[in-house]
């Protein structure tokens, strides 16, 4: 009896060891892990439901066309946190260290959840990619090592939304004594660009006038009372969920042009003007890629997931401007693992060489045209310092007859003298209340 | 002293260089009480005749909302909308009734007798298995519902009254004048109101009460989708609809949880409330406080009316 | 047979007073401090930390404060979110203003500022009773979170997120992203069995009894010379200590970063008292038991659907949502009183398994 025990415990010990020793010889993983924190549920499952089919669908279409990246699979694993924190934090944890990679990125899809998520991903060494979303000051790469958010943040965005506005009115001294309402979601989101608008009210004299909104946003009949008195000259909005369409709704209903309508790339799908239906048209956006399905990635995502009935969503919603962005953030995912490959010259990455990974992205007009993705976007190239990249940024503006989005201005430079500014003296702050040395980049 | 001038008197200048504006937020604050009242109306039925504090109805109105997008969205293209709106409408009635005979079936009966909190506990149970369910029936996305109603607005002399607002202001009208009728001429109708006075003793007069519970909430359940349809109209129908049942909430304490004609001058009180001062003591507030505001001033009622406006007195015996 | 108290005598006073009079629920609780404060900081993990422990040991925390209210005193409160964030925001203040002062005094701190809080919006239920206070201290819920969110004070005049600073504890890391899962619990625990210890001494002394005949009929608490204003006010006190000490734990030690409208908003305040319902009105175990339960259930659920049958995650969580809903009715039609109440009738079962006649 003892010795059976004995043999037992012996054979164990052979087989986890055997096991161990598989592990560390084999070459390769099997796949790589790639979480994505999803909201198809809840209050903002709206939004939530095309960005994540865009991210689940590249990866799909990769793992169909070359087999994964650089020939290894890729499995998302999405987690549901229906835009809550403390869900997304038990998300987080048991995600972490999934399959044979670990995660390599996590997608936090929520400015709140980006900020719980900063000092533990840090520690974990797992980089975050907040896509144009997110804690701003994390564009300074030597206090957020593991902090992305470009193509551009909502700090820039605001200074560009201010440069069109200066551009239509013919000129940015014509901005003396505007007035420019921001109607935001009450929440650390929406008050992001109050700052910057702050200090370019100041230096270009227009007037700013705050108008927050609650959670949700279901009734916003005091807030577009108050823009009836104040009577502001453009209205720029971040929004999130149902507050969107409310807002747009309720701009028609006060025959607010819609033309001098300005909503955060967070306002500017087609979810949110379609409630409102024909009175939404000429609503303006900003966006950082085009919109429509008009490009070869799309038709390859149609071709290798939708036609084998693997579609995540309905295949009449692929190219729907929250779909291209979900598919965007896989695609930076994706090269941001190849160029992790590339740069450590191993398949075995972990989360800290696709941070490597993404400091690494140099995506010019050619690397855009073999992704399949012609003038979907404006070249970019992020560093260690510049977690933000240079992010040109378009205005959009639907088209309700056709029932789509046109991009009708140029890429606009944000004004990066003044954000950047901002930016350096938030992450400062950050780094000292945190007893965080900056690494240097050099 | 500035602050003392902001709030006493700065405002008041305000509306009277504004009338305006002033005149037009009185209209948006007594029509969004209107819609708070729809919402209120529901729970107050239910209170009334079974004493549950049914915390579902904000989640009743998104499911009878998704229910009716989905079977418009079901029903053959070819059939000329009017008929599409009302077979769907009557689907959709068909669908409140008979979740409320399984709601008194299941959650209802063997919790007679309960106290009250038990019984609220178990509404917002149903809260979440309604929500579950209507979301794994017609899926999360944003429904746009249109049943023809009209969206436009109307300029009279420079104050702007929205078409919608309207509507739903008869539509609540016309409720109420229904209900009341219901209540005070009809047989069930006096049923009703004997069980709402005393169960046991509606009960030894041979009134069926779990008759009447599915009565009350099958008027609850359509209370529920005239509500959702005015909410949806404007926003979509999407999940977020659910949450209008917290605005329904000092509107409720305000006018008492008994009683019809509370629900709907309290919603007035707390539209036209929140909508003035959020607009007109903007500067003192910087916006966004409506939520806490409304029931603010429904606490300050409670404290000199604790039964709120129309409630049953309250008496208290040792 | 298994739980028989025959022949367990109590020769002086001292021994029938005490808080486990029975032999059985002796060894029962040494066995669970055993496995809390002996095995677990040794397995625990950053997952079981973070996702089960940690969230199970604050909403008991929380559970067991609104226990004292609600459960005991009979006063209907739906203010719980907003008084967590008073708790929160306050040992956020506290912390950056003092940063020598000891977390363990943070927190304590905290919890005085929500009772003084607590007091402030427990007037009201004087005149106000029933669900029309339940729904007058939702009053406090929306004013203060409101505030949290509007006033750049509280939030140090930075974003309105706020981030736990890094912060020892007897030499251990217990705050910040460094921190050992093992310290964080173990700190967490020692409130927990002080405040426990705390709550079932309160609610057996004369404070408890007079809470309890306030809730049963407040006029004939009167009556007998127990003045209701004072004790209620005391019981809001001493629940908001306990929901505000929860609430800065939560920001301190389980997220590390909060955001008041979303971290405790009008949803926290249901959740803690489904708790208290699922667990049991006026039983200090039931608020543990129902914590456990809300806390737990979700994430079990979703291990069982998601990692087992291989449900894909958004059927799952509104499957989940149904079975949750479920559940909660299931358990009100089965124990309206709770599982304290199911445990306690276990209890008399097994005194008399397996002979039951």
């Amino acid at each position: 009896m003892r010795l059976s025990k004995a043999s037992i415990a012996i054979a164990a010990a052979g087989v986890i060891a055997g096991a161990a020793w598989a592990e560390t010889a084999r070459a390769d993983y099997d796949s790589y892990t790639v979480p994505n924190l999803v909201y198809r549920t809840g209050a903002y499952a709206p939004n939530g439901i095309p960005l994540a089919n865009g991210f689940i669908d590249y990866f799909n279409m990769l793992n169909e066309r070359d087999g994964g990246v650089e020939g290894i699979k890729v499995d998302v694993v999405e987690c549901e946190t229906g835009y809550n924190t403390k869900v997304s934090v038990e998300c987080y944890e048991n995600l972490k260290n999934e399959g044979q990679s670990g995660a390599l990125v996590f997608n936090p899809h929520s400015t709140g959840v980006t900020y719980a998520l900063i000092p533990k991903a840090s520690e974990d060494k797992i980089p975050i990619l907040s896509m144009g979303y997110g804690r701003t000051s994390a564009a300074d790469g030597t206090v957020f090592p593991y902090i992305f958010n470009f193509p551009a943040t909502y700090w820039s965005q605001a200074s560009a939304f201010v440069k069109y506005v200066g551009e239509k009115e013919g000129g940015m001294e014509n901005l003396k004594g505007k007035k420019i309402a921001l109607v935001f979601h009450n929440s650390a989101y929406g008050k992001e660009p109050i700052k910057t608008l702050e200090t370019l009210g100041a230096k270009y004299g227009f007037e700013l006038m705050l108008l927050p909104v609650d959670h949700p946003g279901q009734e916003q009949k005091a807030t577009w009372l108050q823009v009836r008195r104040g009577k502001p000259d453009w209205i720029f909005m971040w929004g999130w969920g149902v507050m969107n369409q409310v807002a747009i709704k309720e701009a028609a209903a006060i025959r607010f042009p819609m033309d001098k309508f300005i909503g955060v790339w967070w306002s500017g799908s087609e979810n949110d003007v379609a409630p409102a239906g024909p009175a939404a048209n000429g609503y303006l956006a900003g966006t950082m890629h085009a919109p429509g399905s008009n490009f070869k990635a799309l038709e390859e995502i149609k071709t290798h997931v939708y036609a084998k009935g693997n579609g995540a969503g309905e295949e009449a919603r692929v190219g729907e401007v929250l779909y291209n962005r979900g598919m965007l953030e896989a695609i930076f995912t994706a090269e941001a693992m190849r160029n992790a490959i590339k740069i450590h010259g191993t398949k075995d990455i972990r989360g800290e060489h696709v941070r490597d990974g993404f400091e690494a992205i140099d995506l010019k007009e050619a690397d855009f045209d073999r992704l399949g993705l012609k003038n979907f976007m404006k070249p970019i190239k992020i560093t260690c310092e510049n977690h933000e990249g240079d992010g040109p940024i378009a205005i959009q503006q639907w088209d309700a007859a056709a029932g789509k989005w046109n991009i009708v201005s140029e890429w606009i430079e944000p004004m990066h003298d003044v954000v950047r500014a901002l930016v350096k003296e938030d992450a400062a702050a950050y780094a000292k209340e945190n007893n965080i040395t900056p690494r240097s980049c050099s | 002293m500035e602050l003392i001038y902001a709030v006493l008197v700065q405002p008041f200048v305000d509306m009277y260089l504004d009338p305006l504006i002033f005149i037009e937020t009185v209209i948006k604050g007594l029509m969004a009480g209107v819609l708070y009242s729809l919402v209120a109306l529901g729970f107050v039925l239910i209170f009334k005749a079974s004493g549950v504090f049914n915390f579902a109805q904000g989640v009743m109105a998104l499911f009878a909302a998704l229910t009716l997008t989905g079977i418009m969205e079901y029903m053959p293209d070819g059939l000329p909308k009017w008929l599409t709106v009302i077979v769907a409408l009557g689907a959709t009635v068909v669908i409140m009734i008979l979740l409320a005979v399984i709601i008194e079936r299941v959650v209802l009966r063997p919790l007679v007798n309960q106290e009250l909190i038990i019984l609220f506990m178990a509404t917002l149970g149903l809260s979440y298995v309604l929500e579950g369910a209507g979301d794994l029936m017609w899926g999360s996305d944003v429904k746009v519902l249109d049943i023809g109603l009209p969206t436009d607005i109307w300029d009279i002399g420079g104050v702007y009254v929205e078409q919608l607002d309207v509507t739903a202001a008869i539509a609540a009208g016309s409720l109420v004048a229904v209900l009341a009728i219901f209540f005070t001429k009809t047989r069930i109708g006096r049923a009703l109101r004997a069980v709402a006075d005393d169960h046991q003793a509606a009960l030894s007069v041979g009134i069926s009460l779990q008759q009447i519970w599915v009565i009350v909430w099958s008027v609850a359940g359509i209370v529920a989708l005239v509500a959702g349809i005015m909410w949806g109209s404007k926003s979509g129908v999407q999940f977020s609809l659910s949450l209008i049942a917290l605005k329904a909430l000092p509107v409720l304490i305000l006018g008492g949880f008994t009683s019809i004609p509370g629900a709907i001058i309290g919603g007035l009180i707390i539209g036209l409330g929140e909508k003035v001062v959020e607009v007109f003591w903007y500067s003192v507030h910087g916006g966004a406080v409506e939520n806490w505001f409304a029931f603010m001033l429904a606490l300050a009622f409670l404290m000199f009316r604790p039964q709120g406006l129309f409630g049953d007195k309250i008496i208290e015996r040792v | 047979m298994l739980y028989r108290e025959t022949g367990q005598f109590k020769r002086n006073y001292a021994a029938d007073q005490q808080l486990f009079p029975i032999f059985q629920d002796k060894i029962l609780l040494a066995a669970i401090l055993v496995v809390a404060l002996a095995i677990i900081p040794f397995v625990i993990n950053d997952y079981w930390s973070k996702a089960i422990l940690l969230p199970f040991m604050v909403y008991a925390l929380v559970a067991l404060g609104l226990n004292i209210l609600v459960g005991y005193c009979g006063q209907i409160s739906l203010g719980t979110g907003g008084f967590m964030a008073v708790g929160a925001y306050s040992s956020y203040k506290l912390c950056t203003a003092f940063p020598e002062l000891n977390l363990i005094f943070v927190i304590l701190f905290s919890g005085g500022c929500t009772a003084a809080v607590g007091v402030l919006f427990g007037l009201p239920s004087l005149r106000i009773k029933g669900f029309y206070l339940a729904v007058a201290t939702l009053a406090a819920q929306f004013f203060l979170i409101w505030m949290f969110n509007k006033v750049p004070w509280f939030y140090n005049y930075e974003m309105s997120q706020i981030t736990a600073p890094p912060r020892e504890v007897f030499g251990f890391l217990v705050s910040g992203p460094q921190a050992e899962p093992a310290a964080q619990y173990l700190f967490v625990l020692g409130f927990i069995i002080v405040f426990t210890w705390i709550a079932l001494n309160l609610v057996r002394g004369r404070v408890g009894r007079s809470w309890m005949s306030i809730r049963d009929m407040d006029i004939a608490a009167e009556l007998l010379g127990i003045r209701p204003l004072q004790t209620k006010l005391l019981a809001f006190a001493v629940s908001s200590f306990y929901i505000g000490m929860g609430g800065a734990i939560i920001f301190h030690i389980w997220l590390g970063t909060v955001e008041a409208t979303e971290a405790f908003d009008i949803l926290q305040s249901f959740f803690v008292l489904f708790a208290i319902i699922i667990g049991g009105l006026g039983s200090v175990l039931g608020s543990f038991l129902g914590a456990a339960f809300m806390a737990l259930m979700p994430v079990g659920l979703k291990v069982v659907l998601v990692d087992w049958i291989g449900m894909v995650p958004v059927t799952a969580k509104h499957i989940e949502f149904m079975l949750v809903g479920s559940l909660i009715i299931f358990f009100l039609i089965k124990e309206p009183h709770g599982l304290a109440r199911m445990w306690q009738i276990a209890k008399e079962k097994l005194r008399l398994w397996p002979f039951p006649y």
